[in-house]
């Protein structure tokens, strides 16, 4: 009985085109256990949920290979209604909730229960009358399994977010034959005392015999609640433990564990003078409404002179902290630039005053896709600074003769590969895309560079140049660099520091050379200090 | 290959222009080859041209700032009207033409078009805060409001406190009668400043210059550090204001600018008429604008100067050549009219069922 797995998935490989995302990953799960399935983003948590619950866009790209064993017999789950008849159910991270329908009318969405009518005699079956009462009380049953205090007849629209998690979790049990629940970074959305009550409505379910697959990032919750976990990285299969044998700090280094392979070649010499004292930028209490990256008040320092990485799993806030900056979105909080204060409420204040920012949204914000190469180049510039214009009176020219020259140069530069400065910048690849978007930050001559994903979806030789291009502008000209990456490992390669951010909030700054495991835990929201 | 030549060309004329430049020039032969009298058809074309150049321009900034065709230029264009007879009724013409002889009309247009202008700034200001509380749905708005204007100035047409023999109806009161004769102040000026003929055809310089030069202003003013911003918010909002760009600012600027150059336009065009038409006649004139500049071979995001004037002259020439040769053809029927509300319709809606990203 113990050994009897509900779910067994075996040499699971899938490509999309040509990418491979999986490499062979087994997970077994056995019934009535709570196993945690646990890698950073990216590393195939998503896309093997999407092969058990037989999601069109696996099939649509080729399919997978692999076996699947459910209930001890092989299944070919080919759509998710299949996947429903076998009783796997799934809660999903966006609610698939009605918001206008009652918690009834949605835990018993498609599968109403229904009285025969005379038109129904007649005109069949969808003529039924709904049966409301029974409906209410499957519907109640259901409710009272999960704790949940709410009327079966409330409407679904205007609830805490919390509650709707929970009517998902409803409709999922009131399923007959349910034996695999899959519960995707529910704690997310979640307060704390939501979350915790989740997590014992998890061990409810567990304890009647229903499995549950727990996807997150959190390892707390996964040392608080699970029985085993499967630990992926990179589309291959790490591990699988029992949690009982097993420390948050290990869990940690296998998700992350990987060899820091040198991006950048070692630069000949290192003569900055990077001091404490001198301190370039101060974030202090400081907060960004950015939707998906909240920042929850951050007190951070930044050194003249260093490259200062900030870490994180996506969706925690990293990439709220540069756009809080140049306020592109709500924040609030101090922040201190080199002798002055930034008013990010005022849109420009932080450009103005000599920070250049290069967005982790390359084709959104990034880049003017349908203008040439060389007045994206020097657009920022000649609005904030007033380059490369010629003035009449009280009218002004582009002076595109300059703006080519411009142009020109640093296409020469920074090696962008183009059919020339009125090439639009859409036709671009995206490695020479990222480039463009860099001269334009550089051609700003700022004091302090804000990259933002600068490797996001670039191949690996761009990613080498932008790399090596950022550590080259820091060195030999001394510019002071901030550089979001989810990308650990790149951060590690090229940063003095490392911040580390977690549900909004610094949970540690480390050296490039601190141990996984620490890293690990600090991504997973567990905070320590750091050591740097 | 040739195939893909072919494939290219087309795409980079766009398949509407050439649809309509093919079907214009077909008219034009079958007008040669049915003795009609293609010279003063083509005068005229030049002439409307000339008439239409402004008001069609006027498209131009409201779509580079992202607010897409402005159907809300007759907000513009009642500032023109208004402007225009206010000049009527100062008699600046014959006051000035007392004491500089040959200078009253100029002065008079120059009056009403600075007044205008002046007053459809301010209107365009409100009216791009307006559409900055609409966002993504600017083209229904504009509609709307343009039918609004006209029908608001109705009223006041209808009640306003003109005294000038010229404007008010011929049996006295007050209001503005239909249409008010531009004889003594500015009728006619620029058609006939510096034109001539070659052979049959006459060359309205003047109005076709005042064309070429709000063109050229224009064309500089997109050229100019705030030029560029404005481009660059209506092209991507996002990237301006990661270069610290107000964005609704420049959609208010773009907007006032498009409203400007209706107020401009229609005195233009109300000169090269000779006659000013009040109450319901601009009604339609916004339609005609958009339909022109997308014929141009603009898209609801993005125009030139030269969409604007290919446009300008490929309409009008469809609208003069069309009645003749139908009328020739189909004796007997009036189908011009028909004709002209297909095709005016029928390329908004092609442009707008065209609009997609991509370059």
């Amino acid at each position: 009985m113990e050994n009897k797995y509900v779910l067994k998935m075996e040499g699971i490989t899938k490509e999309y085109f040509g990418n491979k995302v999986l490499k062979g990953v087994d997970l077994k799960v056995r019934p009535g256990e709570i196993h945690a399935l646990m890698g950073e983003n990216g590393a195939g948590k998503s896309t093997l949920m999407n092969i058990l619950f037989g999601m069109p866009v696996i099939h649509s790209t080729g399919g997978f290979g692999g076996t699947i064993e459910f209930n001890g017999e092989p299944v070919n789950i080919e759509n998710p209604h299949k996947a429903m008849q076998l009783g796997i159910g799934m809660v999903h991270q966006e609610f698939m909730l009605i918001p206008g329908f009652t918690v009834a009318e949605n835990v018993k969405l498609g599968r109403e229960i229904s009285k025969a009518t005379i038109a129904s005699s007649v005109f069949g079956k969808s003529l039924e009358r709904l049966d409301k009462p029974a409906m209410a009380e499957d519907t109640r049953v259901a409710l009272n399994t999960i704790g949940l205090g709410v009327e079966d007849y409330a409407m679904v629209a205007g609830m805490p977010v919390g509650y709707m998690q929970f009517v998902e979790i409803a409709r999922e049990i009131d399923k007959t034959g349910i034996k695999l629940m899959i519960f995707d970074e529910p704690t997310a959305v979640l307060t704390e005392s939501e979350a915790d009550r989740l997590l014992d409505t998890m061990r409810v379910i567990a304890s009647k015999g229903i499995a549950i697959i727990f996807i997150t990032h959190r390892i707390n919750e996964v040392i608080e609640v699970t029985d085993s976990m499967t630990v992926l990285r990179d589309g291959t299969f790490v591990d699988r433990l029992e949690t009982k044998d097993t420390t948050a700090a290990r869990i940690a280094e296998l998700m992350i564990g990987r060899q820091v392979e040198k991006l950048v070649d070692d630069m000949e010499e290192d003569n900055r003078k990077i001091s404490d004292e001198d301190i370039m930028l101060e974030l202090k209490n400081f907060y960004v409404d950015m939707p998906g990256e909240k920042v929850k008040g951050i007190d951070l320092k930044l050194r003249r002179g260093e490259i200062l990485g900030i870490g994180g799993l996506a969706g925690q806030g990293k990439v709220g902290i540069p756009n809080g900056i140049l306020g592109l979105y709500p924040a609030s909080g101090e922040i201190h630039f080199d002798g002055e204060s930034i008013d990010p409420t005022k849109l420009g204040d932080a450009l103005h005053k000599g920070i250049a920012f290069v967005s982790e949204d390359r084709r959104g914000v990034g880049l003017l896709l349908k203008e040439s190469i060389e007045q994206n180049i020097t657009f920022t510039a000649t609005q904030i600074q007033g380059k490369f214009l010629k003035h009449f009176g009280p009218f002004t020219q582009v002076d595109y003769k300059a703006t080519k020259k411009h142009a020109q140069d640093m296409i020469k530069a920074l090696d962008i590969r183009c059919t020339g400065p009125e090439q639009y910048s859409g036709r671009l690849s995206g490695g020479n895309q990222q480039k463009v978007c860099l001269a334009r930050a550089i051609t700003m001559d700022p004091k302090l560079l804000i990259v933002s994903e600068p490797t996001r979806g670039i191949d690996i030789g761009a990613k080498k140049l932008v790399l090596e291009l950022l550590a080259k502008m820091n060195r030999e000209q001394g510019m002071t660099i901030i550089m979001v990456s989810s990308e650990l490992n790149e951060l590690r390669s090229l940063c003095d520091r490392i911040a580390i951010v977690s549900d909004g909030k610094l949970t540690g700054i480390f050296a490039p050379d601190a141990s996984d495991a620490e890293y690990g835990l600090a991504m997973s929201g567990v905070t320590e200090g750091g050591n740097a | 290959m040739t195939k893909d030549k072919i494939k290219k060309a087309i795409d980079a004329i766009g398949l509407p222009r050439l649809i309509v430049f093919c079907f214009f020039m077909a008219i034009v032969i079958t007008a040669a080859v049915n003795d009609i009298d293609v010279a003063s058809y083509f005068s005229s074309t030049l002439k409307y041209f000339g008439m239409w150049g402004i008001l069609v321009l006027a498209m131009l900034p409201s779509i580079k700032c992202g607010i897409g065709p402005n159907f809300g230029v007759s907000l513009g264009i009642v500032c023109g009207l208004l402007g225009t007879l206010l000049a009527i009724q100062f008699n600046i013409a014959p006051a000035v033409e007392g004491i500089l002889p040959g200078f009253g009309p100029w002065a008079s247009m120059f009056f009403a078009i600075i007044l205008s202008a002046v007053l459809s700034w301010l209107v365009g200001i409100a009216y791009g805060k307006l559409l900055n509380m609409v966002k993504g749905s600017e083209m229904t708005v504009t509609t709307y409001v343009g039918y609004s204007a006209i029908y608001l100035m109705c009223i006041v047409w209808f009640r306003a406190p003109f005294n000038s023999g010229e404007i008010i109806w011929p049996l006295g009161g007050v209001g503005v009668r239909n249409s008010v004769a531009l004889e003594t102040s500015f009728g006619w000026l620029l058609n006939d400043f510096l034109g001539f003929n070659i052979g049959p055809v006459f060359i309205p310089t003047g109005i076709i210059l005042a064309v070429l030069l709000v063109s050229g202003f224009v064309f500089l003013y997109f050229r100019s550090k705030t030029g560029i911003a404005i481009t660059a918010a209506g092209s991507n909002p996002t990237f301006a204001r990661a270069s610290g760009i107000d964005v609704d600012k420049m959609r208010v600027k773009g907007i006032a600018l498009s409203t400007v150059l209706g107020a401009i336009g229609i005195i233009i065009y109300n000169q090269g008429f000779g006659y000013l038409q009040a109450y319901t006649a601009p009604l339609a004139m916004g339609f005609i604008c958009v339909a022109s500049i997308l014929i141009g071979g603009a898209t609801t995001t993005k125009a030139t100067i030269m969409n604007v004037l290919i446009g300008t002259f490929l309409y009008q020439g469809l609208i003069i050549f069309t009645p003749p040769v139908s009328n020739h053809l189909l004796a007997g029927t009036d189908i011009s009219d028909t004709m002209r509300q297909i095709i005016q319709n029928g390329v908004i809606l092609y442009a707008l069922a065209q609009t997609k990203g991509g370059d």
